[in-house]
């Protein structure tokens, strides 16, 4: 037993401690008003700062950019109203007349030549925009409603690039993080003005009654920053907020069947596959049937890759580990999207086939090799894994698999020290160069080619037929240069493509929500049905 | 006393040290903050602007030199100062921390009493079970359990998240609120257990320490009632053992909560390390621990402070060495 | 083998068996040893080989009948895995990295409070600083942040646990040893001029073993609760072992839409296993030492 004096002395350190809790209640007023869920937090109110999807998507509500994008990418007028190409290298863009900025200060062109300097020079950023604005050599105003941006080699991807860049003030060009952060600086011409942001909680916004496009249905909106999956599907029940996103599979059937509520569902950008070691000769994760580590890489092979492709069971994990939520393909890009190949089909789960084609290259009694996943980054990522390495074995690749938290397994994929590994992408442009680029075509440090081709996967074809559509203006002839690299890439199995993942939005009834390929929720793009 | 502020300095130091080389030492940070679509020339970058491509030492040294003036950095994600962000988020585990200790403190000691006073009772007996149970059972799975018997089953209360808040002397608190407290009493409940069933084993053998004491007896033969002998003169006694456990246990319910905040959701300081650890960022889970390092030093130092200032005759040596 | 020998073991039995509740638990607990020891034997599925699951039979009821017509007694998880046979294994991982955790604990424990009692002045009270900072911070943040720079992997659990634990027993230890270390039997050993190693390990620490053994017990169950926790946490053992903590966590997310008993059963299985070995270690403390008051 402690004796008195030191209980004294506790007991005084209390007193303390609990006398700075006084109490003066007060009720928070509530006006009619919008709130969604989102999954994800968002690191700063600085449209600049962190070049990351859920930052992007609240800045969204704030700003606009010159090009802006539809649910499905298509390129379609923002802040600018029509862009032409002068000549291989010059764009001219035609700038929205009569467009102002929340404070009530008209939008020029200076505004944009300051918001380009601005983006790639944020101090401390973690992931700057710098790499949307590399291709520009210089900024030219013409007039204060005409810009001509020159790039350094011709380059096509141009407005896709601008259409991530927020325009903000030019007066704030000099403005800090801090600044943005706390709301002093943010000042966009969106259909939101800023209200409050409270870190990993919420952003409040109201309606930019001044706004040049169609108005949002809402007065206020509130965007509620609810990570953990049965807390957003709760908070949607209990009715704390009126809408969420990502509806987590296990929820979907259970919510689906709530006559309160109402969900949308549409196909996502973002593919999940799989990354075969295709070019060391000793990869570190590969043994025979014993244990012992193989002399030759068995997934240098095509027929071995192709094999493990077929050998996987698509629907069965569209269907029972996604609950739905995921479509077989066999390609980068979903329906629709500037680089889908029609004619590539999802390749059929044929395990005797499999068999035969690892008898045919030389593995009749199979070889072990270890599948290294994430466990944090994609829905089910780990579940996933285990799904297609227990597939991969019964046709006699015995499977581990050794799943861990996105903050190691990116640098040790980044480092290649894996053999075999599954991972996502989404096309941050929209059309098939981005997938491209990063993940079939040969790692070239100088280029800026294969930062995550985490196989080293290399084929002449691909690389050239990439690198010529990246030069190349024409939209159609592009397309075709993209799609003939995606057939090579795919033909050859330079990566197993699983599925695409389904966005799932769910809301009170009476609310309705198109679903957006590239799995952005924004406040304004809510409608109420009468 | 220099002696013993030395020392909690060394400490401070020392886990300085450890966390920092511990922590820098794994992972990369700008693998999972930059953007997927970045080329390598980018992430040169980033990794220059975190300042990441400096030897370890010399970050070392940056830090300790910023940390003296009250610095500990910057988180990497937001670029907000880790201390700010821990600051931010301290107000939801200090008012979980206070729930859950005033849960056990309103039940234990009845309970205890009770069970002190009619040690052969059924009801005492199931109390002290009931106890062991607490002791016994992972804290992680009885909040999973309380989820679904009061949320998924029973419906009554929200299974996670943090209810309303009020503005209360510029700090943003939820036990003022209905909707608050229903956030509030799952958690609360789940990290009280613990508590609860030390405090019932504490009442109950003081109970029955003091009941056989002289002055309990002089008391009853002066024909004092039962509620005024067991009112005043019991709980009297045995309230000082029990104060000072309280005391001494706040700190581990603050660290405890990192379990509980993590399964509720609950918005809290435990939550951010948890976060911070998946997310490698660095400079927040140095300023986590740091900090909490600094409490745990700070409660035991103020303590032996206050106690030998009490007691002239302890040395400050010996009071550090009793424990 | 003298009757001096047995007749204490059985009046310890004897003792030991008085409570029923204790008697009971020691049932429990050795009947959950049996299984965890022979898990390969009593579960109609290696859970852990992928090959043998089909993804077909994912999240299936208690008693419902599989694809290959075989009945899952306890249902299946995510993968089609027998929630049966996943236990067994399971509670194989647990009571491994728990035991364990808890021998090493013991043996680098003991022999720091040994040295520390026997050798004394600076070393004694560098070691017992080092103890008593450790002792005043919780166990929890202590494993968490260590797991944190470790990384994952049955190895660093079973180190991280180690670290948290070996301060209780170097305090103990230390504690009777320097009770002991003043009788006359270790008087008369040092007249007769035996080695100090030889007094130390054959003379002092037998008389320093029965709170050694009752801390052990309890500090059993809390390994096994640690490692749950830190695995529920995410900062545990690997998916390839998973433990009932990871097991616990995995069905997480199904018990809040109504499938419970992903995570369900493993809990029971933990929860009677903690228990069962917790009343096992009060009742081995009241009989060994009834004067000891942790």
């Amino acid at each position: 037993m402690p004796s008195m004096r030191r209980v004294t002395a506790t007991a005084l350190l209390l007193l303390v401690a609990t006398s700075a809790l006084v109490a003066l209640p007060q009720a928070p007023a509530r006006a009619q008003e919008l709130s969604i869920g989102l999954s994800a937090a968002i690191t700063s109110m600085d449209p600049h700062f962190h070049n990351l999807s859920p930052n992007n998507n609240v800045m969204e509500h704030l700003y606009e950019t010159l090009v802006a994008k539809d649910g499905s990418y298509r390129l379609r007028p923002g802040l600018a109203e029509s862009w032409r190409t002068v000549d291989d290298l010059t764009w001219e863009f035609r700038l929205r007349k009569g467009v102002r900025f929340h404070d009530g200060s008209d939008f020029t062109a200076a505004d944009v030549v300051a918001s380009l300097r601005r983006a790639p020079n944020v101090p401390k950023s973690p992931s700057s925009f710098g790499i949307y604005t590399r291709q520009i050599a210089d900024v030219q105003v013409v007039d204060p409603f005409t810009i001509r941006v020159r790039t350094k080699t011709p380059y096509p991807l141009l407005p896709n690039d601008l259409s991530t860049i927020y325009v903000i003030s030019a007066k704030h060009e000099k403005a800090s993080t801090e600044d943005f952060n706390a709301g002093r600086a943010i000042n966009g011409t969106g259909p939101w003005r800023f209200v409050r942001w409270q870190l990993d909680d919420r952003i409040e916004l109201a309606r930019n009654d001044a706004y040049w496009g169609p108005k949002p249905a809402w007065e206020r909106a509130t965007l509620r920053i609810i990570a953990k999956d049965p807390t957003r599907v709760a908070a949607l029940l209990a009715g704390d907020v009126r809408a969420i996103e990502n509806v987590p599979t296990a929820d979907i059937a259970r919510l689906a069947l709530n006559k309160e509520l109402t969900l949308s569902r549409g196909i996502s950008n973002r593919f999940i596959y799989l990354h075969m070691d295709s070019a060391r000769d000793r990869s570190p994760f590969v043994a025979d049937a014993s244990g012992k580590p193989l002399e030759k890489n068995p997934l240098k092979d095509v027929r071995v890759r192709r094999a493990m492709s077929m050998a996987v069971n698509r629907q069965a994990i569209a269907d029972k580990v996604m609950e739905g939520a995921a479509v077989p393909t066999g390609q980068l890009l979903p329906p629709g999207l500037f680089g889908h190949v029609p004619g590539i089909r999802p390749p059929a789960y044929d395990p005797d086939g499999a068999r035969r084609l690892l008898a045919e290259a030389g593995y009749p009694d199979g070889f072990t090799i270890t599948l290294h996943a994430p466990n944090d980054r994609y829905v089910n990522d780990e579940q996933v894994a285990q799904a297609v390495a227990g597939m991969l074995s019964k046709v006699g690749i015995r499977t581990r698999v050794e799943a861990m938290p996105s903050a190691v397994f990116f640098s040790r994929a980044n480092n290649l020290e894996f053999s075999f590994l599954l991972a996502g992408w989404a096309a941050a442009t929209g059309e098939a160069s981005s997938s491209l680029r990063s993940l079939l075509a040969t790692f070239d440090k100088e280029k800026g080619l294969g930062v995550s081709n985490r196989g080293r996967y290399s084929n002449a074809k691909v690389d050239q037929l990439t690198e010529k559509g990246l030069s190349t203006l024409n939209d159609p002839a592009r397309e075709k240069l993209f799609q003939a690299a995606t057939e090579a890439a795919i033909a050859d199995v330079g990566l197993i493509p699983l599925y695409h993942q389904v966005g799932v939005w769910g809301m009170r009834r009476g609310l309705g929500y198109t679903a957006r390929t590239d799995e952005a929720t924004w406040a304004h793009e809510f409608s109420l049905e009468k | 006393m220099l002696r013993r502020l030395m020392q909690s300095t060394g400490v401070l130091f020392v886990m300085s040290l450890l966390v920092f080389f511990g922590v820098y030492a794994i992972g990369n940070p700008v693998d999972i903050l930059v953007n997927p679509n970045a080329d390598q020339q980018d992430i040169a970058r980033a990794i220059a602007e975190l300042g990441l491509d400096q030897p370890l030492y010399l970050q070392y040294w940056h830090f300790l030199t910023s940390a003296l003036s009250g610095d500990l950095g910057r988180s990497f994600s937001t670029g907000i100062p880790a201390l700010e962000l821990i600051f931010q988020r301290m107000p939801a585990t200090l008012e979980l921390a206070a729930a859950s200790m005033a849960i056990a403190i309103v039940l234990g000691i009845p309970l205890g009493l009770y069970a002190g006073l009619r040690p052969d009772s059924k009801i005492a007996k199931g109390i002290m079970a009931g106890s062991i149970l607490g002791f016994s059972l992972p804290t992680f799975w009885v909040g999973l359990m309380l989820i679904m018997v009061f949320s998924v089953w029973l419906g009554w209360l929200p299974p996670t998240g943090r209810g309303d808040t009020v503005e209360l002397l510029g700090v943003q608190v939820s036990f003022l609120t209905l909707d608050g407290w229903s956030h509030l009493l799952l958690p609360a409940t789940n990290l009280a257990l613990f508590n609860l069933a030390l405090l019932i084993r504490l009442t109950r053998a003081g109970t029955r320490e003091v009941m056989v004491q002289d002055y309990i007896r002089f008391a009853r033969a002066k024909g004092l009632s039962d509620s005024r002998i067991i009112g005043v003169h019991v709980l009297k006694n045995i309230m000082i053992p029990i104060v000072t456990i309280v005391g001494l246990e706040f700190g581990s319910v603050i660290a405890f909560a990192v379990v509980t905040e993590s399964i509720f959701a609950w918005p809290g300081m435990g939550k951010l390390l948890i976060d911070s650890i998946n997310q490698l960022d660095r400079p927040v889970i140095v300023a986590y621990v740091l900090l909490i390092v600094l409490m745990f030093v700070l409660i035991n130092l103020v303590v032996d402070v206050l106690y030998s200032l009490l007691d002239p005759r302890i040395r400050l040596a010996d009071a550090g060495g009793a424990r | 083998m003298s009757a001096a020998v047995q007749s204490p073991l059985r009046r310890f039995l004897a003792e030991f068996a008085a409570s029923r509740v204790a008697l009971g638990a020691a049932v429990l607990l050795a009947a959950i040893l049996f299984a965890a020891l022979f898990a390969p034997l009593l579960s109609p599925q290696d859970p852990y080989d992928l090959a043998q699951l089909d993804i077909m039979d994912s999240k299936l009821e208690p008693g419902a009948k599989g694809a290959a017509g075989n009945t899952f007694v306890l249902g299946s998880d995510e993968q089609g895995r027998d929630l049966w046979s996943a236990i067994l294994y399971g509670l194989r991982i647990s009571l491994g990295v728990g035991v364990l955790a808890t021998l090493v604990a013991m043996a680098f424990g003991t022999l720091v409070g040994l040295g520390s009692a026997w050798i004394g002045g600076r070393f004694d009270s560098l070691m017992m600083r080092i103890v008593d900072l450790q002792l005043s911070f919780p166990a929890i943040l202590v494993a968490l942040v260590l797991l944190a720079v470790l990384g994952q992997g049955v190895d660093k659990v079973v180190l991280a646990l180690v670290i948290v634990q070996w301060a209780y027993y170097a305090r103990t230890v230390r504690g009777s040893a320097l009770v002991e270390r003043n009788r006359e039997y270790i008087e008369a050993a040092r007249c007769l001029a035996l080695s100090p190693a030889r007094i130390v390990l054959r003379h002092l620490l037998p008389n320093c073993l029965p709170p050694l053994i009752v801390i052990a017990t309890v500090q059993v169950a809390h390994a096994i609760a640690l490692e749950a926790t830190l695995s529920f946490l995410g900062l545990g053992m690997p998916i390839t072992s998973p433990s009932l903590g990871l097991l616990i966590a995995n069905g997480y997310t199904q018990l809040l839409s109504g499938k419970y008993w992903i995570s369900f059963f493993p809990g029971v299985a933990l929860v009677l296993t903690i228990v069962a070995i917790n009343l096992v270690g009060d009742q081995l403390r009241d009989v060994l030492n009834p004067r000891l008051s942790r």
